[in-house]
C-alpha cells in the first residue's frame, strides 16, 4: 500500500449561480499575462451548451484520455512513439478559433474623439493580432445562460447522445452551470502525454503542475487532457495550466476560485488513496463501473491501520487529521452524493460535483401541493435533466444519478417537515429509505452543504517543510538564498 | 572555409549558456494554435525532408568513399542515389520553408507573432536548402556530377581532428564552396534562433513511465 495524500474539491452545483467571479478572481491573479489572455484556468460553461474550448467533450476530435484496449489503458491520441512520429504537427490540437480571439476595446476613442454627430464607440481590437476586429465571433461565455441558441445547445457533445430520441424543445429545456477547473487527477493523462516530461504529479498534495524549466512546447499536453485544461501561452511558448493556487493552498488557504465564490459552492478537503491501486481502478471494462472502482482507491481515514501506514510512510498528523475533518471525504466517499466529472475518461478527476436537484425541482409546478411520495415519480421522470447529468458525471449510468437525486430529495423533504411541517411521517419515511438514507446523517448533510462556515468548508493542512534539511537554516531566509551555497550548512 | 572549428565553438558555448541561463527561452515556439491547415504541409514536409536530408549528408561526407567501395557500391549507382535520394529530401525541405514562409505573410495571426529571427531562420534555410538542392538536382545533372566524396569529405572529416586540410577545397566548385559557408554560417547561429529545440527531441519519452510524480525537496527521504 502506497498511500499519498490528494487536496480534492467538491462544487455543489445547486448553488452556483453563474456569476463568474471564480473565473474573474483567478484570471486576475494568474492569466492575466501576454500569451493567456484566451486561458481560463476556471471557466463556468452554461450547459447544455458547447463549453471552453468549443465541444470539449468531444472526444473523436481532440481525442483526449485514456482507452481501454485489451484490458490496457491506451492514450486515445496514441501513445509516445505515434506522438513522435507526429511531433512536427499536432493533428488533435485545438486552435484559437475552438477558444476564441482575445479582444480588448480601443477606449482612447471614446474621451479623445471630436464632438460629433454620433455617439463615439470603443472598437473591438484583437490582443493577437492588434488590429481591430469588425465583428468578435465568439468570446468567452458567448453562449451565457444558454444565449447561444439551439446552435449552441445541440453542439453540444452529450446532448446530441440524447437527441437520437429526444427532440429539443427549447422553452423546456433546462439549464445549469458548470465551473470546471483542472481535475488535479490521479490518473492524469497530460502527464502521460507530455514527451519532455515536464508535467507531474506533486507527491505531498497531488497537484499537478508544468515544469517551466523543462516544458518544450510540444503541445500534446493539451489535447491529452479530455477536460482541455492545459493551455499554450503562445508568448513563452509553454504549456500553463491550473496549479490548484498551491502557494495559497500551502499555506492552508483555498484555492482564489473558491475564496472568492459567492455561491459558497465549493469545498476543499484532503483525500488519502492508495497510489498502487490507481492504475487497477482506472482499468475496469465497463465505464459504468469506474464511479465505483474510483471510491475504491480512497482509504477510510480513520482505520488505524491506515493511519499507522499513512505515518510510516511521512504523512504527518495534521495531514491525517485534516483527511479526517475533509469535506471531500464526507460528500464523495461517505455520503456518495458528489460524482466525478466524466469519469469514462478514465482519469480519476479530483474535482466532484453534487449535481443540481434545481432543474428538476423547477419542474414541479406547484411543489407546495406536491405529496411526499410524488417525489419519487417526479425525480424519475425527469428523464432529460438525469440522462443529461449521467452523460456528464457518471458515464450514462442514470441509477446513480437518481440516487444522488433522491437522497437529496430526502434531505429537502425532512428539512421541510422539520422546520415548515404538514409532512406525512410515514410517507418521509418511505422517501428515506428509497432513498437508503437516514434522518442523521441528511442533518449531516444539510449542515455542511447549506450552513458550513469557511473553516468547515475549507479544511487545508498547510504545506509541509519539515522533511527539509535546513529548517534551522532556513528560519528568516528568503527563497533566493537556496541560489547561494547556505552557510549555516554543516 | 575553415571556420567551421570556431562555429562549433560558438554553437556550444552559445548553446550551452542559452541552455543553462536563458534557458526559459528553450522551446518548439509553434504558431500551430493560430494556424494549423498551412502548418500541416510546411512543417511536416520540412521537418521529414531535412532528417533525409541530414542522414544523406551523413551517408556522402562522413562516410569514407572507401566504405562504399568496400561495400560494393558502384560510383555510378551511388551517385544515382544520392540525386534522387538527395534531390527529393532537398524539395522537401525547400517546399516545406516557403510554405512556412508564405504562412508568416498569408495569416495576420501568424504574422503578428512572426519576430526578426523568425524570418532570419526561415529565409537563411532558404538559401542553404535551395543551393544544396541546386547543386544536387541541377548542377549534378548539367554541369556534371561532381565527386565531393574526394574533396569535401576528408576535407570536412579533417575539420574535427583540427588539422583541417585546406588544400582539398581549392578545386571545389565556388556553389559548393558559398553552400557550405552559408551553413557554418547557420551552425553558429542555431543558438540565437529557434533551432535549438533540434537538440530538443524527446527521444527518450517512450522509455519512461507514463506517470510522473515529483516531490518537493526530501519529501520521501522520511519513507
Ligand atoms: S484535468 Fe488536469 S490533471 Fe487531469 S488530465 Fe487534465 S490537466 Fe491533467
Ligand atoms: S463564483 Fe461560485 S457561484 Fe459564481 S460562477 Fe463561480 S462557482 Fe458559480
Amino acid at each position: 500500500m502506497r498511500i499519498k495524500a490528494q487536496v480534492a474539491m467538491v462544487m455543489h452545483l445547486d448553488k452556483c449561480i453563474g456569476c463568474h467571479t471564480c473565473s474573474v478572481s483567478c484570471k486576475n491573479v494568474w492569466t492575466n499575462r501576454p500569451g493567456t489572455e484566451y486561458v481560463w484556468f476556471n471557466n463556468v460553461e452554461t450547459r447544455p451548451g458547447v463549453g471552453y474550448p468549443k465541444e470539449w467533450e468531444n472526444t473523436d476530435r481532440y481525442k483526449g484520455g485514456w482507452v481501454l484496449r485489451n484490458g490496457k489503458l491506451h492514450l486515445r491520441a496514441g501513445g509516445p512513439v505515434s506522438k513522435l512520429a507526429n511531433i512536427f504537427y499536432n493533428p488533435n490540437m485545438a486552435d484559437l478559433n475552438d477558444f476564441y480571439e482575445p479582444w480588448t476595446y480601443d477606449f482612447q476613442q471614446l474621451h479623445k474623439r471630436e464632438k460629433g454627430e454620433s455617439i463615439p464607440v470603443a472598437r473591438p481590437k484583437s490582443m493577437i493580432t492588434g488590429k481591430y476586429m469588425d465583428k468578435p465571433q465568439w468570446g468567452p461565455n458567448w453562449d451565457d445562460d444558454l444565449a447561444g441558441g439551439t446552435e449552441s445547445v445541440s453542439n453540444d457533445p452529450n446532448f446530441r447522445k440524447l437527441q437520437e430520441h429526444i427532440k429539443l424543445e427549447y422553452e423546456k429545456t433546462f439549464m445549469m452551470y458548470l465551473p470546471r477547473i483542472c481535475e488535479h487527477c490521479l490518473n492524469p493523462s497530460c502527464v502521460a502525454s507530455c514527451p519532455s516530461g515536464a508535467l507531474y504529479k506533486r507527491d505531498e498534495d497531488g497537484i499537478v503542475l508544468v515544469d517551466q524549466d523543462a516544458c518544450r512546447g510540444w503541445r500534446f499536453c493539451m489535447g491529452g487532457c479530455p477536460y482541455h485544461k492545459v493551455y499554450y501561452n503562445w508568448n513563452t511558448h509553454k504549456a500553463e495550466k491550473c496549479n490548484f493556487c498551491y502557494p495559497r493552498t500551502e499555506a492552508g488557504l483555498p484555492t482564489l476560485c473558491s475564496e472568492s465564490c459567492v455561491g459558497r459552492i465549493r469545498y476543499i478537503g484532503v483525500v488519502l488513496y492508495d497510489a498502487d491501486q490507481v492504475k487497477a481502478a482506472a482499468s475496469v471494462e465497463d465505464p459504468k463501473d469506474l464511479y465505483e472502482s474510483q471510491l475504491s482507491v480512497f482509504l477510510d481515514p480513520f482505520d488505524p491501520e491506515v493511519i499507522k501506514k499513512a505515518q510510516e510512510q511521512g504523512i504527518n498528523h495534521s495531514w491525517i487529521q485534516s483527511a479526517q475533518e475533509s469535506p471531500v471525504y464526507k460528500m464523495a466517499i461517505k455520503w456518495k452524493i458528489a460524482l466525478p466529472l466524466h469519469p469514462e475518461y478514465r482519469t480519476l478527476p479530483m474535482v466532484w460535483y453534487v449535481p443540481p436537484l434545481s432543474p428538476i425541482m423547477h419542474h414541479i409546478a406547484n411543489e407546495q401541493d406536491l405529496s411526499v411520495d410524488g417525489y419519487i415519480p417526479a425525480v424519475d421522470q425527469m428523464r432529460i435533466p438525469m440522462e443529461y447529468l449521467a452523460s456528464i458525471l457518471t458515464a450514462d449510468d442514470t441509477h446513480q444519478i437518481r440516487r444522488v437525486l433522491l437522497k437529496m430529495t430526502a434531505m429537502r423533504i425532512h428539512m421541510r417537515a422539520k422546520t415548515v411541517g404538514g409532512v406525512d411521517e410515514l410517507k418521509k419515511s418511505q422517501l428515506l429509505k428509497e432513498a437508503n438514507t437516514t434522518a442523521e446523517e441528511l442533518e449531516e448533510m444539510v449542515r455542511l452543504l447549506a450552513v458550513a462556515k469557511y473553516n468547515e468548508r475549507f479544511v487545508i493542512p498547510t504545506g509541509r517543510r519539515e522533511m527539509l534539511d535546513d529548517l534551522y537554516f532556513m528560519q528568516g531566509s528568503c527563497s533566493i538564498e537556496d541560489l547561494a551555497p547556505p552557510e549555516g550548512r554543516k | 572555409m575553415d571556420h567551421f572549428p570556431l562555429c562549433i565553438t560558438v554553437l556550444i558555448v552559445a548553446g550551452f549558456y542559452r541552455f543553462m541561463f536563458r534557458g526559459k527561452s528553450w522551446v518548439a515556439p509553434s504558431t500551430e494554435i493560430f494556424e494549423k491547415r498551412w502548418l500541416r504541409i510546411g512543417s511536416v514536409v520540412f521537418h521529414y525532408g531535412i532528417i533525409f536530408a541530414f542522414m544523406g549528408h551523413v551517408m556522402g561526407v562522413l562516410i569514407p568513399m572507401e566504405v562504399y567501395h568496400a561495400l560494393g557500391v558502384s560510383d555510378s549507382l551511388y551517385h544515382f542515389m544520392a540525386i534522387a535520394g538527395g534531390g527529393l529530401a532537398g524539395l522537401m525541405v525547400v517546399i516545406g520553408l516557403v510554405v512556412m514562409l508564405t504562412r508568416k505573410f498569408l495569416f495576420p495571426r501568424v504574422h503578428a507573432h512572426t519576430t526578426g529571427g523568425g524570418y532570419f531562420t526561415l529565409l537563411w534555410l532558404i538559401l542553404v536548402a535551395g543551393l544544396g538542392t541546386y547543386m544536387t538536382l541541377i548542377y549534378n545533372t548539367t554541369v556534371g556530377e561532381y565527386e565531393y566524396r574526394e574533396s569535401i569529405g576528408p576535407w570536412f572529416r579533417s575539420l574535427f581532428t583540427l588539422s583541417p586540410r585546406s588544400d582539398l577545397m581549392l578545386e571545389v566548385p565556388i556553389l559548393f564552396k558559398v553552400h557550405i559557408l552559408l551553413s557554418f554560417a547557420l551552425f553558429a547561429a542555431i543558438p540565437f534562433t529557434r533551432l535549438v529545440h533540434m537538440f530538443s527531441l524527446p527521444v527518450r519519452y517512450p522509455m519512461r513511465a507514463p506517470q510522473q510524480y515529483r516531490s518537493r525537496d526530501g519529501f520521501d527521504k522520511k519513507y
